[in-house]
């Protein structure tokens, strides 16, 4: 088959619109997500929350876990590399996972550069706190912008505020006139040509998800009526007391995000959801979102 | 004319963004009561596990099966999955609107995604569209249907008259002739 690349990695980030995707330390917990109705899993060693707590390097998971992921379920299989870590890149698209997460949640390993993305012919999704972050990374070749959030801290605020700051960001673009397109884009730090792009649709030029922080049915409506167009769950799902029935609650919400009857309805059956942290109680070189450049 | 999409999960937006174009007003489908507002359905790329048991959580189920003894249904990769009347490797029950049997992902991971060309025929008109097939099922096994296009000899779409099949993703290469062929053209 010949490959207009761009068109079907973007193409796969399409079809994951509308959905969860969950993230996974165990082939046991993927099928719990796969039966519980998410799009995709992302296998990975250790949940935020948990990398968070133990401290060290977060490096790519062992490929045998990731096999083992891959084995037991059918929906995509994302995993994460580090920042700059093309190599692990490389080592992920030979075992043939469908979406690379290059994340800030893993310990970067190139304090200056991402990885040039464009090179690889499985799509990447990467994390952005505002609109220059996000353009600078699809120029890159991303396939999939999500917000960064704040990865296992089970609080929604971070991930509130980058979704609010992008489409914000989006909507100033709208308005602008052509004259003032250069300059903003020398500002936002971001290639002119996805600003022109912006400006003219009103959107990126690739999906955008959200991530970091959602723990229960109602951060993901929350996120969705903001205009995430798919939520990621990390520490949410499997920290919590009751995994599966928290999983289908938010797959539903997501698809029902804005009938609060259905949420209502959702959100009563389940048990206590992850315990999270306040931003405050994180000190400021331990926030995961200040990764990536 | 309004034809509703199916919005559980999926690209649903792609497919409304074809139907304007083609002068249909698009409804988006989240509830079996809102089918009686439209006169045909499509079901969308996305993941069809995912569709299959959000269908069967809010009883779209038997909706989609009574309205489509009446009107035609468009199906597209995963919506195509849910067409089906097998799926050889999964136990998702899928709707049997049309007679084929199915392979998940039958031409690979994304890694192997990409676009080819097809050949088909429409109201005797020939036409060459760009085809691209995302983790795309295949179609293993076959009968009571018309095969319109197919890619190294195995069916990528097919119709039984009134509903049409599809592996790959018309709307993403803006191809609006398939839908207008559903909808706009009466029983075939």
């Amino acid at each position: 088959m010949s490959k207009d690349l761009n068109k079907i990695k973007v193409g796969l980030a399409e079809m994951l619109k509308g959905g969860v995707i969950m993230d996974v330390t165990t082939p046991d917990q993927a099928k719990i997500a796969e039966d519980a109705g998410a799009v995709a899993v992302m296998a990975l060693e250790r949940i935020p929350a948990e990398i968070r707590k133990d401290g060290g390097i977060a490096r790519m998971s062992n490929p045998e876990m990731i096999k083992g992921i891959q084995k037991m379920v059918s929906i995509p299989v994302m995993a994460k590399c580090r920042i700059g870590h093309f190599a692990e890149a490389q080592i992920l698209e030979a075992l043939e996972v469908d979406f690379i997460d290059e994340s800030e949640v893993l310990t970067p390993a190139d304090e200056k550069n991402h990885i040039w993305k464009k090179d690889f012919k499985i799509p990447f999704v990467c994390g952005a706190r505002d609109i220059g972050e996000a353009l600078r990374r699809i120029g890159e070749g991303a396939a999939m912008i999500r917000t960064k959030g704040e990865a296992g801290s089970g609080n929604i605020v971070e991930a509130v505020r980058h979704m609010r700051t992008v489409q914000n960001q989006m909507k100033e673009l709208t308005v602008m006139d052509s004259e003032e397109l250069m300059a903003t884009a020398k500002n936002l730090g971001a290639p002119f040509e996805l600003v022109e792009i912006v400006a003219k649709n009103g959107k990126l030029p690739v999906p955008n998800f959200a991530a970091g922080g959602i723990a229960t049915p109602a951060d993901a409506s929350l996120m969705m009526q903001l205009g995430a167009e798919s939520v990621f769950v990390g520490s949410g799902i499997f920290m919590s007391e009751d995994p599966a029935n928290r999983a289908k609650a938010i797959v539903d919400a997501v698809t029902h995000y804005k009938d609060a009857k259905k949420l209502a309805e959702v959100s009563s059956r389940l048990k206590s959801a992850m315990k999270g942290l306040d931003i405050s109680e994180i000190p400021e070189e331990q926030r995961l979102q200040e990764r990536g450049w | 004319m309004k034809v509703g999409v199916l919005a559980l999960q999926g690209n649903y937006e792609m497919h409304c963004k074809v139907l304007e174009k083609i002068n249909i007003e698009p409804v988006y489908i989240k509830y079996p009561y809102e089918l009686d507002m439209v006169r045909g359905l499509i079901i969308p790329g996305g993941e069809s596990t995912t569709m299959s048991k959000l269908m069967n959580r809010i009883d779209l189920y038997d909706g989609i099966l009574s309205f489509a003894k009446k009107y035609p249904v468009l199906g597209t990769c995963a919506g195509l999955i849910l067409m089906s009347n097998k799926v050889v490797d999964s136990n998702l029950t899928p709707l049997r609107l049309l007679d084929i049997n199915i392979k998940r992902n039958g031409y690979g991971r994304q890694i192997n995604s990409g676009t080819v060309n097809v050949e088909l025929k429409l109201e005797d008109t020939d036409y060459s569209i760009p085809a691209s097939f995302i983790r795309a099922p295949k179609i293993v096994d076959y009968n009571n249907v018309k095969v319109i296009a197919q890619y190294e000899d195995v069916p990528v779409i097919v119709s039984n008259g009134k509903h049409l099949g599809i592996s790959f993703h018309p709307e993403l290469d803006n191809i609006t002739i398939l839908h207008e062929y559903v909808f706009l053209n009466g029983d075939k």
